[in-house]
Parts: structure tokens; sequence; C-alpha cells
């Protein structure tokens, strides 16, 4: 540290906060799921969505895509279905 | 020293040192606190649950006197009093030590619970050194724990693996399954703390990782020299001549025995102005 970076100190953001900023918001989150990681169930609901749009739509195992992001105050689920352009006909 | 047994018949305290993530200190303060206990004239063992790694012999000093170990032990190929070392500092203190070449799943919770019920009748304090995660080792080891101390760093993947294990010392523990029995009680020692680096904001403040942790503190443990020199001669800290850890592990140590004792918050001698403003040129 020289002598100069006294006048300097005050601005840089300080990296103690964030990181306690960083572990509150997620421990909020691993704790409502009481021990186990929160995200388990995403394979399944995954394989009940395709379950579900496979009774209309032919649609691969890979064709969704479930993403959670999570935040301070809420977590949001994300999905994404990938249809086939043109429906296929089962006989076709 | 001060070396007589003070209680009889025996405390028979299960005390487990955990925390998650590894090298945050868990063998050094294991060393450091049933040192410490037995130097207060407890009678103490400390258990090396670590099976195939073994260290908490080094950190002991006792290495080469090894035969028997816990495994032996619990598949009853050794009697307890074979396997227990006697300390050649203190007499009041035994280390168990652990296999080398064994498999972790050599630990069934009914050996485990078996010898730990012999050490009760016996000993004051009965130390459970943890492996580093969360797998069956260091479920074991915290099984049948009346009290655990959890070794946190200020610093995330620490403090997020502390909470963790916090977690589930209240649910997967002999006292968590056990209808009408206290919870463990669980305290947090933070080891490897700069008090430099938190000034400048750099590390995490006692107060910050209290509030996520939301236990009592143990003790503060300083980030210090004399942590590896005395590793390094297979001494416990507490036992290897005056320091700031060994001071911070001596106050824990008489908060593990129920003493009220300040939280003071040493670091190594800190550097004087003339040393902080130039000492980089020296």
């Amino acid at each position: 540290m020289s002598l100069f970076s006294f006048t300097r100190k005050k601005q840089q953001p300080k990296s103690a906060q964030t990181a306690k900023d960083r572990l509150q918001i997620l421990l909020a989150h691993e704790r409502s799921s009481s021990g186990k990681a929160e995200v388990d169930y995403l394979p399944m609901l995954q394989r009940d969505i395709v379950a579900a749009i496979r009774k209309y739509v032919p649609i691969g195992e890979t064709d969704v895509d479930v993403r959670m992001e999570r935040g301070d105050q809420m977590s949001s689920l994300e999905i994404n279905i990938e249809l086939p352009k043109i429906a296929k006909s089962k006989d076709g | 020293m001060t070396t007589e047994p003070k209680s009889n018949p025996p405390l028979g305290r299960v005390i487990v040192i955990t925390s998650g993530k590894g090298g945050v200190g868990k063998t050094t303060s294991s060393a450091a606190i049933s040192a410490g206990l037995a130097k207060q004239g407890f009678k103490t063992v400390v258990i090396d649950f670590d099976v195939g790694l073994r260290n908490l012999d080094m950190t002991m000093g006792c290495e080469r006197r090894v035969v028997f170990d816990f495994i032996n032990v619990i598949q009853g190929d050794a009697k307890l009093k074979q396997a227990l070392i006697k300390d050649k500092r203190l007499d009041t203190l035994f280390i168990l030590p652990t296999s080398q070449t064994r498999d972790k799943d050599a630990l069934t919770k009914d050996g485990v619970e078996k010898v730990l019920t012999e050490l009760r009748s016996e000993f004051d304090y009965i130390i459970c050194d943890s492996p580093a995660g969360i797998e069956h080792g260091a479920q074991m080891a915290m099984h049948f724990a009346d009290e655990a101390v959890v070794v946190t760093n200020p610093e995330v993947s620490s403090v997020r693996d502390s909470d963790r294990v916090l977690g589930l010392l209240s649910s997967q523990t002999k006292r968590a399954e056990t209808e009408g029995s206290d919870p463990i009680k669980a305290q947090v020692l933070i080891t490897r703390y700069d008090e430099t680096r938190v000034e400048n904001g750099e590390m995490m403040t006692i107060e910050d990782v209290l509030e996520i942790l939301a236990v009592p503190l143990l003790g503060v443990v300083p980030e210090s020299k004399a942590i590896l020199k005395a590793s390094n001669v297979g001494t416990p800290v507490v036992l290897d001549g005056p320091s700031a850890a060994a001071q911070a592990y001596e106050d824990a140590v008489l908060r593990l025995t129920g003493k009220q004792v300040e939280m003071r918050i040493q670091g190594e001698r800190r550097a004087g102005l003339f040393k902080r403003l130039f000492g980089r040129a020296s």
C-alpha cells in the first residue's frame, strides 16, 4: 500500500460486503429447501412437462429447457419449449 | 502443568469438530482444543474420523506410535485400551488414530456408538475430528455428538458449507432423531481471521459471519504463523509456546467448559505505523 492509496480507499467497493450479500441471498434459498438441494425437482418437472406436451405434439426429451433464476426478493422459473417446425403426423 | 483428573464420574461429553469445507482448520482445532481441555485437567480423548487420510497423529506428534487404530477397535481386532495413545506431554490426553488403509465404510454406526459409549464412561471430553465433506465419515463423526464446533473461515465457500453442516447437525444426528432430547449445542469457531483485511473491507467481519450462520461464537483464531510452526513439529498450538492463536484456543476451551471469557481478538502483533507505510521496501 502506498502513501497515496489513503485517498482512494473510500471509493473502492468493499469485497467483504459483496461476500456477505451473496451468501445471504444464497443461503436463504438453500435453507428453505431444508438441507436438500432445491433444484432436485427440476429434472422431474422437465419429464412431466415433456410427457404432457407429447400428448399433443411430438417433442424430444431435450426440447424442454428448465432454468431457475434465484433472486433476493423472488425467484423465477424459466421454461423453454422447442416445438418442431411442422408437426409430423404419426403415419408420415 | 495441572493434569490431575477433575471429575469423578467423568463428564462423558462428545464434541464434534466439523466444517464441511476442507482446509479450514478442523484437525488443528481438534488438536488445540483437546490439548487445551487436557491442560485444564479434564481427561480428554481426541478421535480421528478421517478414515484413509490419517492426519491427527501427525498434528499431535504421535505418528510413530500408532499400532492399532479406531477401525481395529470397531471390528474387534484390538481392545480400545490397546489403540489409545497416551500423550507424552499431558497425562490426561489420549489420541485414538484412524486407519490409513481402510475405507470409510468401516465406520459403522453401531461400531462408533459402542466405542463412544465406552469412552464416555472414562473421559470428560471426547473430541471427534471430522473429515471434510458431508458424506458418511463426517456423518458418523457428528452423529452421537452432544456439542459441535463448526470451524469457519470468513470466506464465502466456508460459510456456505458451515451453514449446510449446521443444517445436518440439527436434522441428521442422534439428538435430532431422538424425541425429547436437547438439540446438539452448535457453535462457530472462526479461524484464519485477519483483522487488517477486515479493516480494509477485504474480509467479512465476525458480525457478518454470525449474522449469516445465527449460532453462538466459540472463539476467533487469528491467522497466525504459530499454527504452521506447531504442526511442523507435531505439537498442538496451545502447547507450543505463547502466540495469539494459542491464546485464542485457550479462551475457546474455557468457554467450552462453561466459563465466561471476554471475546478478545488479537492478531499477530501489528506492525507499527512506520513499518506499515514503508514496510514494502524492507
